[in-house]
C-alpha cells in the first residue's frame, strides 16, 4: 500500500524567512522512507525551521514541500506526520495519560494506543503524575508519546534527546530504530554530533543550507575524519561562508 | 469540525481547571464577595437595587473574559497550539471547546452571584429569577468568547491583561450603571447601542424591576447571542496553522 518510491520528504529550492532574516534560502533535500535521517547542525541554522515547514506550520516564500506524496500541511497529513516541538509541547496541569487521552481523542486514534505508547516511552509507572511535576526528561517523552499516537507514517522530531540521560537516550534510539524497521520513516534532529552514528542517513546542515546528504560510513570516507564532528569541521572547511568578513581566519 | 474533538477539548479543559481547586473557587466566589461589598457599601440608600442587577453582568463578565484570554494565551506561547493545529482538530473545535467548558463554569458562576444577590444582599428581583440567570450566563458566556478574540491579538501576557481596560472598561463606562444610557451625550448614546455589555445591563434591569415584557429581553438576548457568535466566528479566523 504505502508506495515506497515517492520519499517521505522532498523539498525543493525552499526559502524562508523569519522575521527579518531569511534562515532558508533555496534549500533542496530529499528524505527517504522507512529509515532515520538524522538532521544534524550548530543551533540556529535553520533545523526547526525546515521541520516546521514540512509539517506545515510554517509560513514559506516559496519552494515546493512534499510529504508523503501531498503538499506539506495538506487536511490528509494530520493523521500521518507525528510532531514533536523542541520544547515539550504538553499541558503541565493535566495528567500524563489525561495528556495522551485528549490527543488519542483529537487523532481518532483507538484507545488502546494510550497504553501502547505510554509502554513505548517507558512512562506506565508516571501515568497518574501531573506533568508539571516531572522531571524535563520525562516530560518530553510524555511530548514523545503524544506523537506515537496513532501510529503515523512520518515522525518529525525536533531535538527529542535533549536533556536525557545516556541511558535514555540509548533506549530512545533503539525505539527510533524499531519504529524505522516497522515502516515509519523519522527526521530526527539534534545538535549533537555524536549522535549522527545512529542515524541510517545524516543530513548536515549550516546556515540555512544543506551541507552533506550521506550516510554516517559515507561520510566519514569522503572526508577522509574517523568521527562526525570532525567530518562537520572538514565539511565547513570546504565551504567556507560567503560574507565579507571571512578574511581573519 | 466534529463534535467529539469539540467535546474532547472541553473535557480537557474542565480537566485542567479541576487540577487546580484554587482558581475554581476564586471563580465562584469573587464575583459573590464584590456584589456582598457593594450591597454593604450602599447599605442605607436605595442605590443598590438600581445598580445590583448590572452588577451581576459585571463581574462575571470581567473575570471570565480575563481568565479565558490567559488561558488560551499560555495555550499559544506553550506550543500546544501549534501542535494541535499539526493535528487534525478544526479550529472550530478548539474555540468551541473552550466556549463549552467556560460557559460550564459561568453557568456555575452566575447561579451563585444571582443566588448570593437575592438571597444575602437581598436584591429584589420583580421578574423571572431564570430569565435573570439565563442573561447573566448569556453576559458571562460572551466574556469568554471576547477573551478568546483578545487572546489572538496579545503576544505576551503583559498585553492581554492590557486588553481588560481596553476592551471591557469603555462598556462599564458607557453601559449604563454610572449614568442611565438616556442621559449620556448623543454620540456616546448612540455607541453605547452598540456595545454587548449595554445590551445585557439593561435586561437584567429590564428583570429586576419587571418593566417590560419577556420579548424585549429575548431581543437583548439576541444581540448578546450575536455578539457571541461573532466572537466565535472571528476568532476561528484567526487562528492559523501556518504561522511567520
Amino acid at each position: 500500500m504505502v508506495n515506497k518510491s515517492v520519499p517521505a520528504v522532498e523539498v525543493t529550492d525552499l526559502h524562508v524567512r523569519r522575521g527579518k532574516h531569511p534562515v532558508l534560502h533555496g534549500l533542496s533535500v530529499s528524505v527517504p522512507r522507512g529509515v532515520v535521517v538524522g538532521l544534524l547542525g550548530p543551533s540556529g541554522c535553520g533545523k526547526t525551521t525546515l521541520l516546521r515547514t514540512i509539517v506545515g506550520a510554517q509560513v514559506v516564500q516559496s519552494g515546493t514541500v512534499t510529504v508523503l506524496g501531498r503538499e506539506a500541511g495538506s487536511a490528509s497529513l494530520r493523521h500521518r506526520v507525528g510532531y514533536v516541538t523542541q520544547d515539550a509541547s504538553v499541558y503541565d496541569d493535566l495528567t500524563v495519560r489525561q495528556n495522551l487521552q485528549y490527543f488519542r481523542a483529537v487523532l481518532g486514534a483507538p484507545r488502546s494506543d494510550v497504553d501502547r505508547v505510554l509502554a513505548l516511552t517507558d512512562l506506565s509507572a508516571q501515568a497518574g503524575q501531573l506533568v508539571g511535576s516531572l522531571s524535563g526528561g520525562q516530560r518530553s517523552r510524555v511530548s514523545l508519546a503524544g506523537a506515537l499516537l496513532g501510529s503515523p507514517d512520518l515522525l518529525v522530531l525536533d531535538e527529542p534527546t535533549v536533556g536525557l540521560d545516556p541511558v535514555l537516550r540509548v533506549e530512545l534510539w533503539t525505539l527510533f530504530h524499531q519504529l524505522a524497521a516497522s515502516g515509519t520513516s523519522l527526521l530526527v534532529s539534534s545538535h549533537v554530533m555524536d549522535e549522527a552514528s545512529r542515524c541510517d542517513r545524516l543530513l548536515l546542515m549550516r546556515d540555512g543550507e544543506i551541507l552533506a546528504d550521506d550516510t554516517p560510513k559515507g561520510l566519514l570516507a569522503a572526508t577522509g575524519t574517523s568521527d562526525t564532528e570532525g567530518a562537520f569541521l572538514a565539511l565547513i572547511a570546504q565551504h567556507p561562508l560567503a560574507e565579507p568578513s571571512g578574511s581573519a581566519s | 469540525m466534529n463534535p467529539q474533538r469539540t467535546l474532547a477539548t472541553a473535557g480537557r479543559v474542565l480537566s485542567q481547571v479541576r487540577h487546580d481547586p484554587r482558581t475554581i473557587v476564586l471563580l465562584l466566589v469573587v464575583p459573590s464577595l464584590l456584589i456582598g461589598l457593594l450591597a454593604w457599601i450602599f447599605s442605607d440608600t436605595p442605590v443598590f437595587a438600581t445598580i445590583g442587577p448590572g452588577m451581576i453582568a459585571l463581574f462575571p463578565f470581567i473575570v471570565m473574559f480575563l481568565v479565558t484570554s490567559i488561558t488560551t494565551l499560555r495555550e499559544r506561547r506553550t506550543g500546544t497550539l501549534e501542535r494541535l493545529l499539526s493535528m487534525p482538530l478544526g479550529k472550530g473545535d478548539l474555540i468551541l471547546g473552550y466556549t463549552l467548558a467556560f460557559g460550564l463554569l459561568a453557568v456555575a458562576q452566575s447561579s451563585v452571584a444571582v443566588a448570593f444577590a437575592v438571597w444575602v444582599c437581598g436584591l429584589e428581583i420583580s421578574g423571572s429569577i431564570w430569565l435573570l440567570l439565563a442573561v447573566a450566563v448569556a453576559d458571562a458566556v460572551l466574556g469568554t468568547t471576547l477573551g478568546l478574540l483578545a487572546s489572538a491579538f496579545a503576544r505576551t501576557e503583559f498585553q492581554v491583561v492590557q486588553f481588560m481596560p481596553a476592551l471591557v472598561f469603555p462598556q462599564i463606562l458607557l453601559g449604563g450603571i454610572f449614568l442611565p444610557r438616556e442621559q449620556l451625550p448623543d454620540v456616546l448614546r448612540a455607541i453605547s447601542d452598540w456595545l454587548p455589555l449595554s445590551h445585557a445591563i439593561d435586561a437584567l434591569q429590564a428583570v429586576a424591576t419587571d418593566s417590560q415584557d419577556a420579548a424585549y429581553v429575548g431581543g437583548e438576548l439576541l444581540i448578546i447571542g450575536a455578539w457571541i457568535v461573532g466572537a466565535v466566528v472571528l476568532g476561528s479566523v484567526t487562528l492559523r496553522r501556518r504561522t511567520p
